[in-house]
């Protein structure tokens, strides 16, 4: 067996440890800041559970009730997004980069522009929108979707164009055509299982960036987990706080559970290791 | 007509016509009026410099780009206007193009499964592809465990299995190894041979197109400037272009001398008695015997129609050579100055320097190696083409 093969310019193992310490201070400190901020009794000064007792308390259900339609809604509009990147963005990057692709660059500052307009912008040009789609279809919460299928575009059109040009699209669909593919044949056998690495990564991104999304929902005066726990923290802050922290760990393991699904298709491919290669 | 497989079933050599097809990207013309008719069974190699429109014609036949104008006919069927998935063609491309999420197995039955066939007639189909190109141990690999030559066979069964029509090489050797390349070639060849498909391969490497093509076209600017067997290029080049683009040749100034010969390096060849397979045209205006004045023409001349006399003989040629099949009228050539010499195997490359500072590249025995600098005699034995300067 040979033994590992450094790569010169990889770091040492001290400064990696370093790094690695660094970067787990920058997550760690602020959550054991805020977990010891739940401890807190505001009365006393001292440390006491009676903040988390309070969030499982009966009488304490109809003031927290917001939160459970938060949650509710964040996610709703999680899967409206992640609808709006599977249905709609993952189609139109295919088909550009089949048969445009010199329309890629322009589909990619496109999808760039709502990173690079402050969200206050984003929200004037929606509010005239907005009035019109409450005229359409209403003003329930799932419309914010719209908005949010359009500001993870940066983010999901990045992880796709990718996987997009790390495989070759455009040979694959030539091939798949001359093989008797038609379009949506070719996106469903070929493109959709090549891509599923980067799909998975534009979802995870997805559902992470529409779980955290606060302004937009202010703004348009909907309700989400962020404004849900904005609306908390003016009653109880430290109630709030714990709150975020169990929302947290929720998310951290809804995105995990993304990741594992994203993954499950893509070990197949891999399950063979290419030492085989005769 | 048509020549059936006796290996694959179904398999049958289909006529392919090219009328007039016209092809433009924006303000290009990739394709200029090009017409092309192969018979069923033939092997025909497109072959050209970058740009030159090969791809591009068989890209279009394969219904990759839209023509312009012009007719594409496929067993005396227009398929012009017809979708790329409903030509019913094989194509193998240059780069690898397997899908990757599939096996070896998976991909060969890919098109099969576009035809509704059922799971088991294609997998013993597939199967019988991939034995047909000697892979049929390695079915179940996925394609990043296999090598490029072993890739580029699967995309051969992939594109046979279907039964096509026609089937279609885009450069699909260009990115293997030397070896690979040629191995892989011939295998081509032979199974082309026996399954008796009509062929349409596009290369740039002249040697490829030469050495499996039953006829081979040579292309410029989108049309097809000579279309002819490999020793019909070789020998007979319809024109300067495919003299100097196919296989080796020195460019050599020769002097019209009016009586029916030309001079050249000093040597003078008649042009009606050239050796046999060989073509001394000289062009309209500059015919030998209207033209009694020395005229500026250029001579096109193989490496190995070059003949290098050296040491004593060197400065003992009087004008008579000994290759018969020459006859006398090479002379006593020019002098030259070896400069480059190089082993190719059975033969040897030289190149001389004449006193005038042009080169010239002769073909001669591995055995008469030549030291750099050594003085030695050049005379021409035959011209290829001549054409006005």
């Amino acid at each position: 067996m040979s033994a590992k093969v450094r790569h010169p310019l990889a770091p040492a193992r001290a400064t990696r440890i370093i790094i690695l310490a660094v970067i787990g201070a920058l997550f760690a400190v602020p959550i054991a800041s805020m977990v010891e901020f739940t401890l807190r009794d505001p009365k006393t000064g001292g440390h006491t559970l009676d903040n988390w007792a309070g969030l499982f308390a009966p009488d304490a259900a109809s003031t927290y009730e917001v939160v459970w339609t938060g949650i509710g809604n964040s996610l709703l509009l999680s899967a409206f997004a992640v609808a709006v990147v599977l249905l709609i963005l993952v189609p139109t990057m295919v088909y550009v980069e089949v048969e445009f692709p010199r329309l890629s660059r322009v589909m990619e500052f496109i999808c760039l522009i709502p990173l690079s307009l402050p969200a206050i912008v984003l929200v004037v040009g929606y509010v005239p929108v907005y009035q019109f789609i409450g005229r359409i279809v209403g003003t329930d919460v799932w419309s914010l979707g719209f908005a949010y299928g359009i500001i993870v575009l940066p983010f999901a059109h990045r992880a796709i164009k990718s996987n997009l040009d790390a495989i070759g699209i455009r040979v694959l669909s030539e091939a798949g055509r001359t093989l008797g593919d038609s379009w949506f044949g070719f996106l469903r056998r070929v493109a959709v299982p090549n891509l599923r690495g980067g799909i998975s990564a534009a979802v995870l991104i997805t559902v992470a960036v529409v779980l955290g999304e606060f302004t937009l929902a202010s703004l348009l005066n909907r309700t989400n987990l962020q404004t849900a726990l904005n609306i908390i923290n003016w009653q109880n802050p430290f109630v709030s706080v714990a709150i975020s922290l169990v929302s947290l760990i929720a998310v951290f393991l809804l995105l995990l559970a993304v990741s594992g699904l994203g993954r499950v298709g893509v070990r197949r491919a891999r399950r063979r290791s290419p030492s085989k290669v005769v | 007509m048509t020549t059936s497989s006796p290996v694959l079933p179904g398999i049958v050599g289909t006529p392919v016509s090219f009328e007039a097809v016209s092809l433009k990207f924006g303000s290009t013309l990739a394709l200029d009026e090009f017409s092309l008719d192969i018979a069923p069974g033939e092997f025909v190699a497109l072959l050209g410099p970058s740009g030159s429109g090969k791809t591009t014609a068989l890209r279009a036949l394969a219904g990759l780009e839209a023509a312009s104008s012009g007719r594409i006919l496929v067993d005396d069927g227009d398929i012009t206007g017809v979708p790329t998935n409903k030509r019913d063609l094989g194509m193998v491309f240059q780069s690898y193009s397997l899908f990757p999420h599939l096996t070896a197995l998976e991909n060969t039955e890919y098109g099969l499964r576009n035809r509704r066939q059922p799971k088991a007639a294609r997998r013993t189909a597939a199967q019988a592809g991939l034995d047909l190109v000697g892979l049929g141990d390695l079915a179940d690999r996925y394609p990043h465990e296999l090598s490029g030559g072993q890739q580029q066979r699967v995309a051969l069964a992939r594109a046979l299995v279907t039964r096509p029509k026609v089937l279609l090489l885009d450069e699909s050797l260009s990115a293997l190894d030397a070896k690979v390349r040629v191995q892989l070639r011939e295998e081509i060849r032979q199974l082309q041979l026996r399954l008796g498909i009509t062929t349409i391969f596009v290369t740039h490497d002249q040697e490829e197109a030469l050495s499996i093509a039953d006829r081979v076209a040579v292309m410029k600017d989108g049309r097809i400037e000579q279309v002819g067997t490999p020793e019909d290029l070789y020998l007979r080049p319809a024109s300067a272009f495919v003299a100097e683009f196919v296989g080796v040749t020195n460019r050599i100034p020769a002097e019209n001398l009016g009586d029916g010969t030309v001079r050249v390096l000093g040597s003078v060849l008649p042009v009606a008695e050239v050796p046999v397979g060989q073509v001394a045209e000289v062009p309209a205006g500059h015919a030998p015997a209207a033209d009694a004045t020395a005229g500026g023409l250029v001579a096109y001349v193989r490496p190995e129609n070059l003949r290098l006399v050296a040491g004593a003989a060197a400065g003992s040629v009087t004008g008579s050579v000994a290759d018969a099949a020459a006859g006398s009228a090479a002379g006593s050539g020019v002098s030259a100055t070896v400069v480059e010499s190089s082993f190719l195997g059975s033969f040897r490359h030289t190149l001389v320097t004449l006193p005038d500072g042009s080169l010239l590249r002769i073909q001669h025995a591995a055995s008469e190696a030549l030291a750099i600098g050594t003085e030695v005699r050049v005379q021409v034995l035959a011209v290829t083409r001549v054409v006005a300067a």
